[in-house]
């Protein structure tokens, strides 16, 4: 390819071009509703996605009386149940958290952190959140067609998944299909921009390394979803069609219901192939965001840097490398080539060195660190614990024999929750209270965040925690109810009933949360820029909130990294980093 | 210092609710005793780092929690304390893995004595199949599946005439010998899940798959599906009982052979038909 | 999954070969100061468009890779019966071979700074991935006419499937090419239309190099390739 100059265009360092071109939005419309902002953009992606969050919390709850209680409740059947389960999970995975940390957080965050006056290419950025709106829609008429929403497990494991004897089987399954391809589209579109914008975007001085983690897990995270997406995008469309034209490209001979099916000579486990390369990746797409984020919520609050930065970096791109090569770990049992195990449960058990060492400087960070145990910290701390219990568990799954008798029972419900449900929504609970005075101006209430915290924490904690020993017993997952069997004693049923309490007493306490966050919205204490007196970028615009284009005349100029707290010398125990080095500044005592 | 303390509560409560649980494994019934071995290795190991890491943090919010005029270490990092801990990590994921990937080895490798049983899953039911005096199993095709032949047999297989059909009705194996489980489907993917075998697998239809346990000691078990099936998944139970020698042929002789059971003009086709061969 | 595997560390290795230049083992807490102090690490200078399409076609490659991972995991069951490519199909591969020379005379006019010879290669270019849009939708209507329907065999239907999803990119760069065309008929700046028309001119490279892959793939030329990949993997 010829590099050919552009005018105007390139080798010009972005902090000397006098005014960029942004999109300038002329009515209430294009401000606030199709607006090209990407932080406009965030409030929606993150609002749709809390909504559609809503139903499936509300969805666990009815999952959690029918498992706590069965038989009490007689508007639960056993259909109802299963698509309880598959939109609780569909929804949460992906139409929440992927939502929420890339479309919300990266659309807030990323140009903000890269002193960028918005993403690159702000269009498209608004379509993609359209189209994700589309996308929740479909997903969510599904429960207002004949038949219902598809109660195929989140998995949609086909044959199942298209055939009579599952629930929604009519149009529930078709506009699952459907939906996630919208969300693919639009999620595709909203990557180009994550990924654009931090490569090009970046202000003067902002290099690589000085980038706040953060950014760098939702850049990883991106890239990751990028090219895992299509996986299930080629699942998908390849369903579709064997549901709606009758291919076989999953589907083998079969009998449905007594009768020879029209199908032949598919590979179920093609698509199992297929889901899970899309699938694992996506376990560390949720993750990384909330490991990035987690950093500097970690050393703003404790007033010291984050330990180890460049290992942090280079784990978070190991660890989105090597998730490429691990999917079949959720296969072990599915009846594919036995030695693939040996070669799965290798790569799986590595992945947990990185993420170890991650583990060790969030807690290296604390050591002699000044905490300030305020909400978000309390919530990275509840993080920690919740991912490292949910990370060890998922040494005992992803080491081949162990997973054998462990598969699809409740240690895995167990271990998945604790590592991909509770754990980043511990971060982003924690990053809404650290970031809302940015976004709104105003701090959220002290004393209901730190209810909400414990509440949340504890709760969560007691939900996930002894369900893994459910599993231990054989207790298996996805059962409407377990009816008799020898082996399950009355005591495992008063577990779940506890089990179930602590669900809605957690879910419960969530609308605290949501009673907090519209209250503080009109009546919060003013929050000023930088309430946390923290030295990333995006605590540093002129105004709060900030504005269109949000660096006023000129952008940032960077001049260190993302971690200088408590620098010997300095007068205040962080700096800015924007902040030019003083000529006489003493030279840092650094151990390396 | 209330946080620290919670959070210690917290590592501390775990590891009482792991030694005093009264939920625990069921009594095993099989050879893979190894198989629970390796998830004691895996506890000891991820208990020990999860009880560290969670009291070390503890400690950190006791000790440097925010107090007038306290200022934060600087410290940006450490490598040779990264590289310890890294190598340290190493040595406890290689600990769990190897002996992993040892029983896997074990589990992955059917003997050569193992007599083979067949199960097969439908919505929303089991039938099992032995083989007859041959000791093999007759081919099978989903096509061939009907009324009077719920299995789907092939009726010109000579190996399948006498294999036994069991619709139905519980199965039955031998204490002590080794089976290879042979496992299919006819509709979507189950799974054969008896908890105190340990061992299991899917079911795939168009595939067949296995696994291999030696029952050790006898007993009546139950049998789930483990994998989601459908609207009745849960519905989908069976029972597996583990005979002693003598117990065990004395059920065999009552089960009826798939010529048996085949309807009359059937039969005398079929055995026509494998006599002419 | 032998094909994504191979691709993805493609990907991997593009990616690692940048990360390389960009200074991953500076201890950043060292380097206070203007970044131009500190060679290495800053915002790419290509335009942002430029960088747009790149990491689209990666993601585009992605999906026609896992489309082809699972044609040839698919082709390996005995059920498969390879279909007959309609002769048409080299007709079409012509024409598209011809809109992407049109194109990159438009690009090469457009260096030189020649509005005229931009708007002829666009509009060459144009109708001929029209006209090849039209062939792929004549050549299903001569399978479906001779029985090849998209149920009756996975061959079948993973030809309709490949070729349409080509089809649907195609169709989406006729979109970009409609605008730059606009564009040059508004009597846009050359200076403007550069950019416009070189990734115009990429992305058509790249979907001719996509389709003589899937035409290898659907005429049984990368047969043996395949079988190596799978031997690599089992």
């Amino acid at each position: 390819m010829v590099d050919i100059p552009y005018e105007g265009i390139a080798g010009i360092p972005p902090a000397e071009v006098p005014d960029v071109e942004l999109y300038h939005p002329r009515s209430w419309w294009t401000r606030y509703v199709f607006s090209q902002d990407a932080k406009v953009i965030a409030v929606q992606y993150a609002l749709t996605a809390s909504a559609i969050g809503l139903v499936a919390l509300v969805l666990s709850w009815l999952m959690r009386l029918q498992l706590g209680f069965p038989g009490t409740f007689s508007f639960i059947d056993a259909n109802q149940y299963l698509q309880f389960i598959t939109m609780h999970g569909m929804i949460m995975v992906i139409y929440l958290l992927t939502a929420l940390f890339l479309g919300g957080f990266g659309n807030y965050l990323i140009p903000l952190m890269v002193g960028a006056r918005d993403m690159v290419f702000p269009y498209v950025n608004m379509l993609s959140y359209w189209v994700y709106l589309l996308a929740v829609l479909v997903l969510a008429s599904t429960f207002f067609v004949p038949g219902g929403p598809t109660g195929a497990g989140w998995t949609l494991y086909p044959p199942q998944a298209i055939l009579s004897g599952t629930p929604g089987q009519d149009w529930g399954i078709i506009l699952m299909m459907s939906s996630l391809i919208l969300f693919i589209i639009g999620f595709t579109m909203g990557g180009l921009n994550y990924v654009v914008t931090v490569l090009q975007a970046r202000t003067r001085g902002m290099t690589l390394m000085r980038l706040p983690l953060t950014v760098w897990g939702i850049f990883t995270a991106t890239v990751m979803a990028l090219l895992a997406f299509p996986a299930l995008f080629v699942a998908s469309v390849m369903l579709l069609l064997d549901r709606l034209l009758g291919t076989s490209f999953f589907m083998p001979s079969l009998v449905e219901m007594g009768t020879l099916s029209k199908y032949g000579g598919g590979s179920p486990l093609l698509f199992q192939h297929l889901f899970w390369f899309f699938g694992h990746p996506e376990v560390y797409i949720v993750a990384l965001p909330a490991f990035g984020i987690v950093s500097d919520l970690i050393s703003t609050h404790a007033r010291k840097n984050i330990f180890g930065y460049r290992m942090m970096v280079w784990a978070i791109v190991a660890i989105g490398a090597l998730s490429f090569i691990v999917w079949a770990h959720h296969m072990y049992v599915s009846g594919m080539f036995p030695q693939f195990g040996y070669f799965f449960a290798t790569t799986t058990l590595i992945i947990a060195i990185p993420t170890a060492i991650k583990v060790y400087n969030w807690v290296l960070t604390l050591w002699r660190g000044d905490i300030h145990l305020r909400v978000p910290m309390l919530f990275a701390l509840g993080f920690i614990i919740t991912f490292v219990n949910g990370g060890l568990t998922g040494l005992f799954l992803g080491n081949v024999v162990v997973d054998v008798p462990l598969s699809d029972t409740m240690f895995v419900v167990a271990h998945f929750h604790m590592v991909m449900g509770v754990a980043p929504i511990m971060v982003v609970l924690g990053a809404i209270y650290h970031w809302y005075p940015k976004v709104t101006g105003r701090m959220l209430n002290d004393v209901l965040g730190k209810f909400h915290f414990w509440v949340t924490f504890l709760g969560a904690y007691l939900i996930f925690f002894p369900m893994h020993y459910l599993g231990l017993l054989g207790v298996p997952r996805r059962y409407f109810e377990l009816g008799d069997a020898a082996f399950i004693p009355p005591s495992a049923h008063s577990l779940n009933a506890f089990i179930s309490i602590v669900a809605l007493t957690v879910g419960f306490s969530q609308m605290v949360f949501l009673f907090n966050l519209t209250w503080s919205l009109f009546k919060g204490e003013a929050a000023g820029g930088n309430p946390w007196r923290a030295t990333t970028l995006e605590w540093q615009t002129p105004e709060t909130p900030p504005g269109h284009g949000n660096w006023g005349k000129e952008l940032p100029v960077v001049y260190r990294w993302a971690y200088d707290y408590s620098v010997p010398g300095a007068a205040e125990d962080f700096i800015p980093q924007n902040q030019p080095p003083r000529a006489t500044r003493l030279v840092q005592g650094a151990a390396s | 210092m209330v946080v620290a303390l919670i959070l210690l509560l917290v590592a501390i409560g775990s590891v009482l609710f792991h030694l005093y649980s009264p939920w625990w494994w069921t009594p095993i019934a099989t050879n893979w005793a190894y198989i629970d071995h390796t998830i004691n290795i895996t506890f000891w190991i991820t208990g020990f780092v999860f009880v560290a890491v969670i009291a070390f943090m503890a400690y950190c919010v006791f000790r440097f929690h925010h107090k007038e005029g306290r200022r934060a270490d600087y410290n940006p990092e450490n490598k040779r304390l990264e590289w310890w801990l890294s190598v340290g990590t190493g040595v406890g994921v290689a600990a769990m893995l190897a002996p992993g990937l040892v029983v896997w080895h074990q589990f992955v490798t059917v003997p050569a004595d193992a007599t083979e049983v067949e199960v097969m899953g439908q919505q929303w039911q089991w039938s099992f199949r032995l083989p007859g005096k041959d000791g093999r199993l007759g081919t099978s095709d989903v096509r061939n599946i009907g009324s009077d032949n719920p299995m789907g047999l092939n009726r010109d297989d000579p190996h399948a005439q006498d294999d036994v059909v069991i619709e139905n009705g519980d199965l039955h194996l031998q204490v002590g010998k080794p089976v290879k489980v042979l496992l299919r489907s006819v509709d979507v993917l189950h799974d054969f899940y008896v908890p105190e075998f340990r061992a299991k697998m899917d079911m795939v239809p168009g595939a067949v798959t296995y696994f291999w346990i030696k029952p050790i000691r006898t007993g009546t078990f139950d049998v789930l599906c483990a994998e989601l099936c459908g609207a009745a998944h849960y519905q989908m139970r069976a029972k597996v009982i583990v005979d002693d020698e003598r117990e065990y042929h004395a059920w065999l002789e009552q089960q009826k052979t798939f010529a048996e059971l085949s309807a009359g003009k059937a039969v005398v086709k079929a055995t026509y038909q494998s006599g002419g061969n | 999954m032998s094909a994504i595997i191979l691709f993805l560390t493609v990907i991997a290795l593009i990616a690692g070969w940048w990360l390389s230049q960009q200074r991953l083992t500076a201890k950043p807490w060292l380097e206070e100061g203007p970044a131009g102090d500190f060679p290495g690490g800053d915002a790419m200078t290509w335009p942002a468009a430029k960088i747009g399409l790149g990491v689209f076609l990666a993601v585009a490659s992605a999906l026609f890779v896992l489309f082809i991972s699972a044609y040839s995991m698919r082709m390996n069951v005995v059920d498969w019966r390879a279909l007959p490519v309609p002769r048409l199909l080299w007709l079409n591969t012509g024409v598209l071979v011809l809109s992407s020379v049109a194109l990159q005379w438009s690009y090469m006019a457009a260096r030189r700074d020649d509005a005229d010879g931009v708007m002829v290669g666009l509009l060459a270019g144009g109708v001929a991935a029209v006209i090849f849009l039209a062939g792929q939708l004549l050549a299903w209507q001569q399978l479906n006419a001779a029985g090849y329907f998209v149920a009756s065999n996975p061959a079948n239907s993973f030809f309709y499937l490949l070729t349409a999803v080509h089809g649907l990119h195609l169709t989406g760069g006729l979109v970009a090419l409609g605008r730059t065309s606009a564009k040059v008929w508004r009597g846009a700046g050359i200076a403007d239309l550069r950019l416009s028309v070189e990734l115009c001119t990429i992305y058509w490279h790249f979907l001719l190099l996509v389709w003589l892959v899937l035409l290898g793939l659907l005429t049984g030329w990368t047969d043996n390739f395949v079988d190596i990949c799978r031997q690599l993997l089992s």
